[in-house]
Parts: C-alpha cells; structure tokens; sequence
C-alpha cells in the first residue's frame, strides 16, 4: 500500500483537472460531489498507508517516482516520504479537507463561483499533500508556493470587491518575505550538506558547524513566520478572512498555515542542534501568542476574532517547538485542526443564518434559532478554552509543561495568552448566541439551522474536538501517551519530561482554575451583567482603542514599509525611469532617424550611380584583402 | 606556357576585358549595352579560369566555368525579359530615366 502513496495528490489534482477543465459541462452537484469524493479517496488511501506503518517495523519509507532534476551536481529525485509525521499530517489534510468539502457544498450553495471553488479547493488540497509528502526541501517548497498560490486565489475569490482582492494581494505579498527566507535556508542547506533529501540531510547534519546550523534554522523559521502568521509578519492572516468562510477553516486555521511547524518538525535536528534558533523561536511564538490574544479581547467580527485566536494558537506551537517539544506541538496542530475548523465552521453558519452579517454586536440570542451550531460552537470554545478533558485541554497542557521545564517565565506568559483565549473565546460565545438579538427585523425573520450538509461535518468536528484528547493522554496520569510514541522516530534528540509528578499537576491544577476563573469572568461580564461593546468605534479610549485598532500595526507598516517604498519609487520614476530609462530610448530614435535622414540622400535612384558605387565597393574590398 | 603563348598574356587580355566591361558598365547608359559589359566581365573571369586550368593541369577550373555560363545565360534570359518589360512600360531602357524606383 505504501507504495501506491503517489494516488494521494493524484486524487484531488485529478478534480481539480476536471472541475478545471469540464466544470462548466457538468452538474454543480456533481463538480461538488467530485471535488469530495476526491479528497474523500485520499483519506481513504492515506488512512490504509497509516495502518500498515503502524504495524510495520520500519518507520521510514521513501518511495521515488522519477528523477527531477539532474544536472551536475545538483541532484533531486522526485520521492515521497511516508513515515509517522507525514502519515499523520496526510490523515488531517485529507480528513478535515473532506468534511470542509462536504460543509462547502451547503455554504457555498448559491454561490455562482460554486465549480470554480472546488477547483482551487482541490487545487489547494494536492499542493498541501505535496508539501508534507516530499523526501526534499525543494518539493516541500513546490507545495509551500502552491498553497500560497491556492491562499491567494481563494482569499481573492470574490474578486469583483477590491478589499477582498487587496487582502489576497496582502497574503501573497508578505508571504513571499518569508519564502525568501526559506529559499535561502534550502539554498543555505545544499551548500553545506550537499544535498536537499531529508534522509542524507540529517544523517550528517550534525557535521554541521553551528554558526551555519543556527543560519539555516533562523532562515527556515523566517519561511515559517510568513506562512504560519508569526510576529512580525502575521497581519496577512486577519485579512485572509475576506475568503469564503469554508476557506478560513482548511487553509487558514488547520491546514496550510500549520506548514510552518510541519517544516520545523520535520527539521527537528537543526533546532535541537542550535540552542540560540530555538530561542528565537520559542520567544517569537509566545510574543505572537499573547500579541494575538490581546488583539482578539476586543475584536467585533466574528471571523476576526477566531483569525487573531488562529494566530495566538500558532503562537503557541511555535512556543512549544522552542521549547522542544515536537511531538506536543504536531498534537496541539492536530486538536486545533479539530476545534478551530470546527469554530470558523460554525461561524459560517452563523454567517449563513444572519444574510452575511459577521459583526457579533449585531447578533445575540441565535442559542434557540442555531442550535446544533450553537451546541458544536460551544463545545468547540470549551476544548479551545482549555476545559478539563476536552482535547484541546491535554494539548495545550502538553506544550505548557515542556516549556515550563525550558523557562517558568516563557510558561507564564504562554498561561496568559491561554487565558486571554479562554475570555475572548467565551465572550465570542457569549455575544454571538446569549442574550438579546440586536439585529435587524428582517435578519430576525431569516434565522434558520444550517442545511445537513453543513450541521454533518459539524458534528463530526465537535466529536473529534471532544475526544481529540485521548491520542496523547499524559504520561503522569499512569496512561501511554500515544500520540508521543507515533512520532518518536522523526524526533532526533529525545526531550524526555524531567518534571516531577507533583509538579505535572500543579501546572494542571493551575491552568484548569484559571480556564475555569476566565470562563465565570466572561459570564459574568456578558451575561449576568451584559455589558456590551460599543457599537460606535469611535467611543473607545486610552489602550482600548490601541488594541481595537490591533495596536496600529498595519498602519506603522504603512507608515515605515510602504510610504517609504512608495515614496523611492516615485523617486524612481521621476528620475531614472522618465530622465534615463526614457531618455536612452528616445534617444535612440532621435538618432536613428537623423542619422538615416543624411544617409537617404544617398539613395538617388539613379542606376548608373548604384553601379558606380558597387565597383566602388569591390575595388574596396579588392584593395583591402590583396594589396594591404 | 600554354601552347607557347606566356600565361602574362592571358593575365594581361582578361584584365583587359574586364576593365572594358567595368568602364562599359559605368559609362554606358543603354540597359542592353550594360548588360553586354556585364557578360563580358563574366567571359573575362571565364578565360582566366581555363586558362590556369590548363596550366595546372586541374581540371576544376573548367567545371566552374561550365557553372559560371550555364548561371550567366539564366541571368540573361532573366534580365532581358526584364528589359522587354520595362521597354513595354517605359518605352525606353535609358538607364537615367529609369528612376522611379526611388519613390
């Protein structure tokens, strides 16, 4: 089975070749259908190929398909890789990707782009399979621009409104910053080891001298800073929600922006060779994680909000892979895959219920019109929260712990962004389906459940996020933590806790009480209380209106990035473009048709004259070859 | 020495020739007369290449006479059709009048 791995991104790049091509001829319905079933098969494929590397002895199968590129010494065979962290990142592509094919087929009913969206949806799918399936840099960077491709198309995919096109321009733009960097870093890697496959990479990485390590991994962090939404080029993602709902939750909450830390995971080695990388890395995450979760505290639209927290959870697994703890982080992908699709699902059904409105201040009360996505909304905001045995509890709990080991202080500040996840979340909730509806009459009158093409996908999310958990149950609880084993073969320098007991459930204890403490805040604040946000923006003051407006970020890279830029090529333009560039050219000209204006009085039209100057000519010619 | 005349004076009568035919080709205005000039500027070429042929011994420089006349006679046949039609329009072939082409 492991070898027939290729029909993985066969399957979805084959829908997307016929909804491409034919989906004008065929049935929407039918595009749809084969968009899912599509992804639906490679689930299928991947779920067999994980079953038989679970059971086999060997961990690591690579399967080549063809030779790539061969030239001198660059040689890059096209292979793939299957062994326990890509098994385990295909099943989630493909089985999130599915049911986010399902849900989209009732989301994006009326759409008239309907074919178009599967196409890049299937699109998106294959190049995400590439990227995790590749046994190179350079096929991982095939799919990393892919997908970055796919996130540009579908952010923009209502293009006739220029702020959604802006915003995809926006995500493709910062992203290229960090390729630039990850380019570097495979260029940086061929270099020094010679080669770009995983397998003869790490095998002698640890002849790398550390100065050149520590370059290569900052370089290939810096990749996954623009992908994965770090500090500081994360403002593309809050932008990215201009995309159709369904888009938020596969590619820009559990899948593609999750490639940053599949790439660090994968390459693990360099990380835990060089101490200083990790700590950048662990320092970004926890100032992305709680720079994130402030902005989201007192943010209006349903999608922005569940984007900021998108982005303060990447945080937090970026923390976790400072800290070394891997196989915590790729779990904490795994549950946040889960509850966070969930979420940005059930906000689009939210979305779909209230007519397009996404701002929270006009919602309220959608608990008895809503209510299998109130249900799955709330279970997804308890396991996101941290709640005691939900899976985003022991994920989140995981990660904490390991850090804690690494610096208390890294700890606490990752326990404040987890707090501030909790509140905001709940108040998300608590806005959105409590209390009064503050909409309008008619908006009142449309509520209605989501199709059950909608509420399905729903319903698995809101299982998988309840029992995610038991993949890696704590090892101090007396359980195995499989999660951990499964992928103990790609880890190269094993991290083992060093935490006693005691102390494990400490930081547990802690951390329940204060998710438990924020949840009775956020009650207490918006529902016994009811205290709601301003509906004018203009009201806010002091650090309230600084975090609303998201601490000006955007406006500072306006300020310090654009205008400079804008103002250099201006210079640009005025002078090299309009005086040089121009003036070469039009020069040329000038000269051409003054030169030819002397030159055409030659041409008399007299024939005697041409001879004449013909024997002329020879004579010439004549002179100079023999007499010279 | 090629039948006990110096190979100079082959030299010296093809040089001849074809300065006759340079000047007639220059002077003349007459497109018939050009013409002429022009073939005999080619039979010049054509005497001095037998006639190092046979000094040689190199029978090569026959062939490419043979080349030579066969190209010269469809370049007659050519320009004298040329010429035909340009007398049928112009009813002369006075070189010097023959200037239109230059508009």
């Amino acid at each position: 089975m492991i070898k027939l791995v290729a029909l993985i991104p066969l399957f979805p790049l084959l829908g997307f070749i016929i909804n491409g091509f034919f989906g004008k001829k065929i049935s929407k319905s039918l595009s749809g259908w084969i968009a899912s079933l599509a992804v639906l098969a490679s689930f299928v494929i991947s779920l067999l190929i994980f079953m038989e590397l679970e059971n086999s002895e060997v961990k690591s199968h690579i399967v080549p398909l063809f030779s790539w590129i061969n030239s001198d010494t660059l040689k890059i065979p096209f292979e793939f890789l299957v062994d326990p962290l890509s098994s385990w990142f295909l099943l989630i592509i493909t089985g999130i990707g599915f049911l986010i094919h399902i849900y989209s087929m009732g989301y994006m009913h009326d759409d008239e782009g309907f074919v178009r969206f599967f196409t890049y949806l299937n699109l998106f799918v294959f190049f995400m399979l590439l990227l995790v399936l590749g046994n190179n840099y350079l096929i991982m960077f095939v799919g990393w621009e892919g997908v970055g491709l796919c996130s540009y198309l579908l952010i923009g995919f209502w293009f006739k409104n220029t702020a959604y096109n802006n915003a995809a321009k926006k995500a493709f733009i910062m992203n290229r910053v960090g390729d630039l960097g990850f380019l570097m870093g495979i260029i940086l890697i061929f270099i020094t080891f010679g080669s770009i496959s995983y397998d003869q990479v790490f095998t002698i990485a640890s002849t790398g001298n550390e100065t050149t390590v520590t370059i290569i991994a900052l370089l290939l962090f810096i990749g996954a800073m623009g992908k994965s939404a770090q500090l500081p080029l994360y403002t593309w993602l809050p932008d990215a929600m201009a995309g159709p709902t369904p888009v938020s939750a596969l590619i820009h909450a559990a899948t593609m922006v999750t490639a940053g830390i599949y790439m660090i995971v994968r390459s693990n080695i360099f990380y835990s060779m060089s101490e200083e990388a990790s700590h950048v890395v662990a320092i970004v995450g926890v100032a992305t994680a709680l720079f994130a979760a402030t902005i989201g505290l007192f943010q209006n639209d349903i999608k922005k909000v569940l984007a900021y927290s998108t982005v303060s959870q990447l945080g937090l697994m970026f923390l976790g892979l400072g800290v070394g703890a891997y196989s915590s982080s790729v779990f904490h992908v795994t549950t946040h895959a889960f509850f966070k699709a969930l979420l940005f699902l059930g906000a689009g059904s939210v979305i779909h219920a209230m007519g397009g409105e996404q701002d929270m201040r006009k919602m309220g009360g959608l608990w008895k019109h809503l209510p299998i996505t109130g249900k799955v909304m709330a279970i997804g905001t308890l396991a996101i929260s941290g709640f005691p045995l939900l899976s985003g509890f022991f994920s989140k709990d995981e990660i904490l712990a390991h850090t804690y080991e690494h610096s208390p202080t890294l700890w606490f500040f990752g326990q404040v962004a987890s707090i501030l996840t909790a509140f905001y979340m709940f108040r998300l909730l608590f806005l959105t389906f409590f209390g009064k509806f503050r909409g309008t009459h008619e908006q009142e009158h449309h509520l209605h459940e989501s199709p059950s093409t909608m509420t399905i996908p729903l319903i698995v999310l809101a299982i998988l996020s309840i029992f995610g958990g038991v993949l890696g149950l704590p090892e101090f609880w007396g359980t195995t933590n499989w999660f951990h084993h499964h992928l103990d073969p790609i880890i190269a320098h094993k991290n083992p806790s060093i935490l006693n007991h005691a102390k494990e459930w400490t930081l547990m204890f802690i951390a329940t009480a204060a998710a438990l403490a924020t949840i009775f805040f956020a009650y207490m604040v918006y529902i016994k209380n009811n205290i709601l946000p301003e509906a004018k923006d203009e009201k806010l003051t002091g650090i309230k209106k600084l975090i609303y407006n998201k601490y000006y970020v955007d406006e500072i890279y306006e300020a310090v990035i654009r205008k400079p830029l804008d103002l250099l090529s201006e210079v640009f333009y005025k002078f090299l473009d309009l005086q040089v560039v121009d003036g070469i050219v039009n020069g040329v000209g000038s000269a051409v048709t003054g030169v030819s204006s002397l030159v055409r009085k030659v041409q008399t039209g007299h024939i005697g004259f041409y001879i004449f100057g013909m024997v002329l000519g020879i004579i010439a010619i004549l002179f100079f070859t023999f007499i010279k | 020495m090629l039948n006990g005349i110096p190979i100079n004076f082959y030299i010296m009568l093809s040089a001849v020739l074809f300065i006759i035919g340079v000047v007639g080709v220059m002077a003349r205005r007459n497109a018939i007369i050009i013409f002429m000039c022009i073939e005999l500027m080619l039979n010049a070429v054509n005497l001095l290449l037998v006639a190092f042929s046979t000094l040689h011994n190199d029978a090569s420089g026959q062939v490419f006479v043979f080349f030579i006349m066969a190209v010269a006679a469809a370049e007659v046949a050519v320009g004298l059709a040329i010429l035909s039609m340009v007398y049928r329009n112009f009813k002369t072939i006075d070189i010097d009048l023959l200037s239109r082409l230059k508009n």
